[in-house]
């Protein structure tokens, strides 16, 4: 089969191009047929980023996985920007796996969306792209034209001569642009933001149209000819193997192909996905589980407690903590316990595969391109290059799709080992595979104590976490792991931003089977937490107000102290809330204040609940205010900001994965409920005006929300909660 | 062989009978806007419109579906289809956008049956339909303002 190149948007020209009940199978060609009509209209294209059309499209290429967070609209927003362009001209395509060209700025060599970095390590490089299309086609007018370069501008994507009332569109000067060397890097300037129309205003969702008429390519929509579906057999606890298996009965499944050992268990494949799953289900594999965790979370809990005890590895010390601790006026100490949760996207993890003689081609919601080709060159004995991977839309990801292990795509690429590479694999997990087979955001414990002098001042702060690193043995850790600390699991509280002259904070990193992942702000998801509530708990030991408090202990930190302060003003902070409706006088109200900043971006919420005296509670109301440095997309922003909490509250109200004899017992949505419609919070977001450089938001808006609940938990019932998800107690409480 | 009446047109399909209804659409005649999520009628991403009623093709046997009329969200026309959509436009609502395809089906179907739809009706007829990036906020204002769109 010839090489082809999976455009998301391009799902529409295909179905146009092909009839009826055929259409799924005749996916590659249809898309090959787009991917060269697009070749041949090509004409200008200055770098890697950008293509520009003579039919006057331009093409602007994500080096980012979309996922939800919008990057295939934040990032041809600076190129358009910087090229003038028309927001209707532009088209996004994925790029393709080649750490050379697309590798993420900040992460050196690799090609990786995490961390809350597209924005902040796109922000220079996409503007200088279309910086440098714009210069070309300026060159071709001028020339053209006969005029001076710089008596000619563009908007919306019509360039002009204002004296001359000549016009012309991108299209019409691509091919003479093309015929011009690229300007020098050093003479591309870059707009005064004052003159920015895109940055900071409306740029639609490009991902928007095909998102909601059903045409959009998720890799669960991916049909090649001949494909088989592949579902898997898992072991069910973590570290067990297959012993022996009996494929006849599966075998014996209408439509069932192939049943084959794979390193992770056994695969059932078949032409369609309910062969498949029925083959599965009727197969018999017996697990040779001599090396299997069998531990449960209690044990697990009881193993972590006892470390709770013991010094772990430093990630911080200023001043001497546990002295002041002993000489401090009042002194409050807290153990706090965050499950294992799950990604939980709705989109189950899933790869399609195809061998060929000389390389191995992917598709897949891909989020980390250098670390997969890795992975997948090994287990075939390949090279990196040999590895072409097509970046689609993912289903969410949240931080699953970037595993350390590339687990579920050399799953994938397994089993199309073990039939050879007769046919396209596509692996599908199932709802229960993907709760049950990991990988979790690690269970955590953390115990903190902090004093207070007799002025009510912090003078000490103490704060240990127990769990399991996720760097560690992975590609990654020299990256992320520094004498023993593994900074994923630290960050949040070893950066503590509060005046505290002196602090300890140290981590033990035990091993366990349990495979673990970053989860949606990583360990920002749990520090937050207990650094929020124990300061709220200091105010209140101190006498003070939550927002004051906090005040006094950040004017150092300017930037926590705006979103701090935005937030507070526009919740109405101090006002009386409005009381339970009449007619319920045993609910309680309650107001909480939480402050964080996490992948660079800052981030306040104050949120309002109500408790029922039966314990169970709404929360009613979220204002939020973010400082993420300039606003390139104000309207992603608030909508990473609504889903960032959304995303949260799921964990502070429902979220727990727990294990049971290794095994884990939540399998679906049923036993790992998410947030519902009727569970969601009126939510505000307020931007702080800011000229720094952007910074993130996919994650930064989740660890703050079940702070401000679990303070706010305590404004109506006086109860402090430490264990997630939050359970208030029923009974009485402050009115 | 069964026959299928999928967004107007007939299809002959076949397949076991028992097989969800779901997986016709998806792997059979190729209809991938309709989402696979959970299997068990627990997320909505799989909601189709059987002969105008909101049904969770993950759980409908292909046979209870034969001789049925079946639109999917690539055969969704009409009135109210088309303010949804374009709600969902104006608005921006979708993040990953895989569980839409089924909000838009549950959202057309409510203001067909109720044209101008309180808060707590959107939270009864829509509690089924997940959306792990939680864009609840901007589907309740999508469904009204397509509402006020149909006015």
């Amino acid at each position: 089969m010839e090489t082809i190149r999976i455009e998301n948007e391009s799902r529409r020209q295909f179905l146009k191009a092909s009839a009826g009940l055929t259409l799924a199978v005749y996916l590659p060609l249809g898309l090959a047929a787009t991917d060269k009509s697009a070749a041949a209209k090509t004409v200008l294209e200055p770098n890697a980023f950008v293509r520009i059309g003579a039919d006057n499209t331009v093409t602007v290429v994500v080096k980012h996985l979309e996922m939800g967070q919008g990057t295939y609209t934040g990032l041809p927003t600076l190129l358009a920007e910087e090229l003038d362009a028309a927001w209707s001209q532009i088209h996004v395509e994925a790029a393709p796996a080649d750490g050379k060209r697309y590798n993420n700025l900040l992460m050196g060599p690799m090609q990786l969306t995490g961390g809350s970095t597209a924005m902040a390590n796109s922000f220079e490089q996409m503007r200088r792209a279309g910086a440098t299309a714009r210069a070309m086609l300026v060159a071709a007018a001028a020339q053209r034209w006969k005029v001076a370069p710089e008596s000619i501008t563009i908007r919306e994507g019509v360039v002009m001569h204002a004296a001359s009332h000549r016009k012309a569109s991108f299209g019409q000067l691509t091919e003479a642009a093309a015929a011009l060397p690229v300007p020098a890097a050093g003479s591309i300037k870059l707009k005064d933001p004052k003159d920015f129309v895109y940055i900071g205003k409306q740029a639609p969702r490009k991902d928007s149209k095909p998102k909601i008429n059903g045409s959009a390519i998720y890799t669960q929509d991916i049909r090649l000819p001949g494909m088989l579906v592949a579902l898997v057999a898992h072991p069910p606890r973590f570290g067990a193997k297959v012993k022996s298996f009996d494929a006849s009965r599966a075998k014996a499944v209408k439509g069932v192909t192939d049943v084959v050992e794979i390193p992770s268990g056994v695969a059932v494949l078949a032409g369609d996905f309910w062969s498949a799953k029925k083959g599965r289900d009727a197969l018999s594999v017996v697990w040779d589980e001599s090396a299997a965790m069998k531990l449960g979370s209690t044990e697990l809990e009881a193993q972590y407690r006892a470390l709770l005890e013991q010094p772990g590895a430093v990630a911080r010390q200023d001043g001497d903590a546990a002295n002041a601790l002993k000489s401090a006026s009042k002194r409050i100490s807290a153990d706090f316990h965050f499950p294992y949760l799950a990604h939980a996207t709705m989109e189950p993890m899933n790869c399609v595969v195809q061998l060929s003689a000389d390389g191995c081609e992917i598709w897949n919601g891909e989020q980390s391109q250098t670390m997969d080709q890795n992975a997948v060159a090994a287990v075939l004995g390949m090279k990196p290059e040999q590895v072409k991977i097509n970046m689609l839309y993912a289903g969410g990801s949240f931080g699953r799709r970037a595993s350390t292990t590339a687990d579920y795509i050399v799953e994938a690429v397994h089993i199309a080992k073990a039939i050879k590479g007769r046919a396209p694999v596509k692996l599908v997990w199932t709802r229960e595979d993907d709760m049950r087979a990991g990988y979790y955001r690690p269970m955590f414990l953390h115990r903190v104590s902090a004093g207070l002098d007799a002025q009510g001042k912090l003078v000490a702060w103490q704060q240990r976490l127990v769990g399991q690193s996720i760097a560690a043995g992975t590609a990654l850790e020299g990256f992320v792991v520094k004498n023993g600390v593994d900074n994923t699991s630290v960050e949040g509280a070893s950066n503590l931003p509060y005046a505290v002259a002196n602090i300890t904070v140290d981590l033990h990193s035990p091993k366990s089977g349990v495979p673990v992942l970053w989860w949606r702000s990583v360990g920002s998801s749990h520090t937050a937490f207990s650094t929020e509530t124990i300061i709220d708990e200091l105010a209140q030991a101190a006498g003070r107000d939550p927002v004051e408090f906090r005040r006094d202990l950040l004017a150092k930190h300017p930037r926590h102290l705006g979103v701090l302060e935005l937030a507070a003003q526009k919740a109405g902070w101090g006002k009386p809330l409005a009381p339970a409706p009449a007619g319920e006088a045993k609910e309680r109200r309650g107001r909480g204040i939480a402050v964080h900043e996490s992948f660079h971006t800052f981030v306040a919420q104050v949120a309002e609940v109500t408790v029922k005296a039966d314990g169970s509670y709404s929360v009613d109301r979220v204002v939020c205010a973010v400082d993420c440095g300039i606003a390139v997309n104000p309207d992603v922003i608030r909508a990473q900001m609504e889903g960032g909490i959304g995303f949260g509250l799921t964990a502070a109200m429902h979220g727990a994965i727990t294990l049971k004899d290794g095994m884990v017992e939540q399998s679906s949505y049923i036993d790992y409920p998410l947030l519902r419609m009727d569970e969601m919070p009126k939510i505000e977001v307020h931007i702080v005006a800011s000229s720094e450089k952007p910074t993130g938001v996919g994650e930064p808006g989740t660890p703050v929300i079940a702070p401000a609940v679990a303070n706010a938990l305590f404004a109506a019932t006086g109860q402090r909660l430490r264990k997630l998800p939050l359970r208030v107690a029923p009974g009485a409480g402050p009115a | 062989m069964l026959t299928l009446k999928v967004n107007g047109r007939s299809h002959q399909v076949d397949v076991e009978p028992d097989t969800p209804l779901l997986w016709v659409l998806r792997d059979t005649l190729g209809f991938t806007g309709t989402k696979y999520g959970c299997g068990i009628s627990v997320c909505g991403a799989c909601t189709v419109h059987m002969n105008g009623a909101p049904i969770r093709a993950c759980v409908t046997p292909v046979s209870s579906a034969a001789g049925q009329t079946i639109t999917t969200i690539e055969g969704l026309q009409g009135k109210v289809g088309h303010a949804v959509q374009t709600a969902w436009e104006k608005l921006d609502v979708v993040q990953c956008g895989y569980c839409q395809s089924g909000q838009i089906m549950g959202a057309v179907a409510l203001l067909s049956q109720t044209p101008k739809p309180t808060d707590s009706d959107i939270d009864a007829a829509m509690a089924g339909n997940l959306c792990r990036c939680a864009t609840y906020q901007r589907i309740r204002a999508a469904i009204h303002e397509a509402s006020k769109q149909l006015a």
